[in-house]
């Protein structure tokens, strides 16, 4: 009884001085607005149960990662552990070889973000409208490939013994390399081939970029006798700026977990080495071998890390001018 | 008489720009040459004599030429019922996408709609941070999913980006007006969606259902940690264990009597191995260039948001 009194009282919203308050008038407002469209929202449901339940639910799953989970308990009823499984995995002979390939792999695979861009202003300047199109159609063709039929080509063309690579590798005289066996070749191969798979993919929203620039700054250009190549750097480079800068941002966003399905795909006992990324560890100890808690613990890390590098990574951007939000 | 604009502008090139549009066009090339090499590539090396393509002697062309691999593919029973299921995977995950994402994303566009803010961020959110592979699979578990067709299409319902593509495009193509008009005319927000938007929305419901199609055509991932009987399992997963795990089911080995030599395996399994590339390749591939259209217009719609 005391307790609602107060909340009553305390609540500057609800408290009443003369006439009706403005915020209940604007409340009221709403209330009316969602009552006379009430169909919005039963449209919004499905959609809305679907995240609730099957992002938001896992979220509140992650908790096991504090647990000792057991199944017959349920994610519930263990008891609390505090931060062992974080320690146990940071103090683990492996968390350093995990954080290296996973970060140098995207590292490596942000060394050829500017491929697609470069892919985009060269389509661009094609003046042959039937062989642009041609051409686009070509460079996409790959991002539709699935990562099971494209590991499995890679893992025909780098055969040693029958692949076409080494093929043309022992034409000039070279011995064979065993790609797909080798921890050093790893990383190359997984950036490349997925270059070759998206580049074309990937300049598609450059190319929209590239068409929304206004053609009377390249007439001007023209005028003032600026060559193709002053244009495209001093004009096309800029206007695509801010796509490229969201585009940046949109990746630092997944930084910890491109590819993982593939990388999964690539790897064997003898690639190893360089090839277990935080996710694909995640996979096999949580999945395969069934330590749901400490699997989630190291999950749960490689999430909170990867938030914070959207994050700071947005506020840089932002001094740009160009951000998520 | 015409003067054609392209002429005069011709005359205008300099030298500089006329080396430009040549090494532009070279670059071009070398961009598609080293895209369609591969493709070519394998499209021979199905139809040709593996022993042919196994020596290096196949490098572009098909070289005495067969149709074995793409036999046994085909009289093989696993990829037949993968085929199946990735069918019907794909076209119950096709329609539940859209079930769930159209209706959505029509609302988020509507101005009406109170605490759009608090939505949108609780979407977007997903998109940046998630609770992790395993307690998504203990979840799908718990609702007992395991080893269902429901694991495939469920856990898959939608995806955040794809919404707000459909939503820009409501925002965009449906004139406000029209909504107003039906809806003065005593029409339910239920009915407008239904009998005027949505046959307005041609385009955009193409692109979804192009984009979610080809996400169920090539998924694996689902697959791998959701189901474990072999009679649901999708085309996918079967490819994995021929491409990847290299392990040729003996019934396609069979097929013709003699194996015992171990070279005819060898022999068996690098046909096979380009065929069935082929197979599940070929409905996206020979769609493709006809869909292309649609593929763009949903990454245009996208960036204009973006």
């Amino acid at each position: 009884m005391n307790k609602t009194v107060n909340i009553e009282t305390n609540d500057p919203k609800t408290s009443i001085s003369n006439g009706v308050p403005k915020d209940r008038k604007v409340r009221t407002q709403r209330m009316r607005k969602i009552i006379k469209h009430w169909q919005l929202y039963i449209l919004l449901a499905p959609a809305i149960i679907y995240f609730l339940v099957f992002k938001y639910y896992p979220m509140y799953g992650v908790q096991i990662a504090f647990k000792n989970f057991r199944a017959v308990d349920g994610i519930l009823g263990n008891e609390w552990v505090g931060f062992d499984h974080f320690t146990r995995f940071f103090e683990s002979y492996y968390f350093w070889d995990l954080m290296w390939n996973t970060l140098s792999i995207n590292l490596y695979q942000l060394l050829l973000f500017p491929v697609s861009i470069i892919v985009a202003l060269s389509l661009n300047e094609l003046r042959d409208g039937k062989f642009k199109k041609t051409a686009q159609t070509i460079t996409y063709a790959p991002h539709f490939i699935s990562v099971v039929v494209f590991v499995g080509m890679l893992i025909a063309f780098l055969d040693p013994a029958t692949g076409i690579i080494n093929h043309f590798i022992q034409l000039l005289g070279f011995e064979p390399i065993d790609f797909m066996t080798s921890p050093a070749w790893f990383k190359t191969i997984f950036v490349f081939s997925g270059e070759w798979q998206n580049l074309g993919w990937g300049a598609i929203i450059y190319l929209a970029a590239l068409a929304g620039i206004d053609p009377q700054l390249h007439e001007a250009a023209k005028v003032d006798g600026a060559t193709r190549w002053q244009r495209i750097w001093h004009i096309n480079l800029p206007g695509i700026m801010p796509t490229i800068i969201i585009l940046l941002i949109l990746n630092m966003g997944n930084f910890m977990s491109v590819g993982f399905e593939k990388i999964l795909l690539m790897q064997n006992p003898l690639n190893l080495e360089a090839s277990q990324v935080i996710q694909t560890y995640v996979y096999d100890i949580g999945l395969l071998n069934g330590q749901f808690s400490y699997s989630t613990a190291v999950g749960l890390f490689n999430s909170v890390i990867n938030f914070i590098i959207l994050i700071v990574f947005n506020r840089l951007a932002r001094k740009t001018g160009t951000s998520l939000w | 008489m015409k003067i054609k604009p392209k002429k005069s502008s011709k005359i205008m090139e300099t030298k500089s720009d006329r080396m430009f549009d040549i090494t532009n066009k070279i670059l071009v090339w070398f961009f598609i040459i080293i895209i369609m090499y591969p493709l070519i590539y394998i499209v021979s090396a199905s139809i040709s004599n593996p022993s042919f393509v196994n020596s290096g002697e196949m490098w572009l062309f098909p070289k005495d030429i067969t149709f074995e691999g793409f036999q046994r593919v085909f009289e093989s029973k696993d990829i037949w019922i993968g085929y199946r299921n990735t069918i019907f995977y794909t076209l119950l995950g096709t329609f539940i996408n859209l079930a769930v994402t159209l209706p959505c994303a029509y609302a988020l566009s509507r101005t009406e709609l109170v605490g759009k803010g608090v939505i949108m961020g609780m979407l977007i959110f997903t998109m940046f941070f998630d609770g992790g592979l395993v307690p998504t699979y203990l979840l799908v578990r718990d609702l007992g999913m395991v080893n269902t067709i429901w694991a495939m299409v469920i856990p898959s319902a939608a995806s955040v980006w794809n919404i707000i593509v459909t939503m820009t495009f409501f925002k965009v193509t449906i004139p406000r007006g029209l909504e107003e008009a039906a809806e003065v005319d005593g029409a339910s927000v239920f009915r407008t969606f239904f009998q005027i938007v949505l046959p307005l929305s041609a385009p955009i419901i193409a692109v979804m259902a192009l984009f979610y199609g080809v996400g169920h055509w090539n998924q694996y991932f689902g697959a791998l940690i959701y189901l474990t009987d072999r009679e649901l399992f999708p085309l996918q997963l079967i490819l994995r264990e021929i491409l990847i795990q290299q392990e040729i089911a003996t019934e396609i080995m069979m097929q013709g009597g003699n194996i015992e030599a171990i070279g005819e395996q060898a022999r068996i399994a690098s046909i096979v191995k380009y065929a069935v590339m082929i197979v599940s390749a070929a409905p996206l591939l020979i769609a493709y260039p006809f869909l292309q259209r649609f593929f763009l217009k949903g990454v245009m719609i996208g960036s204009v948001k973006g």
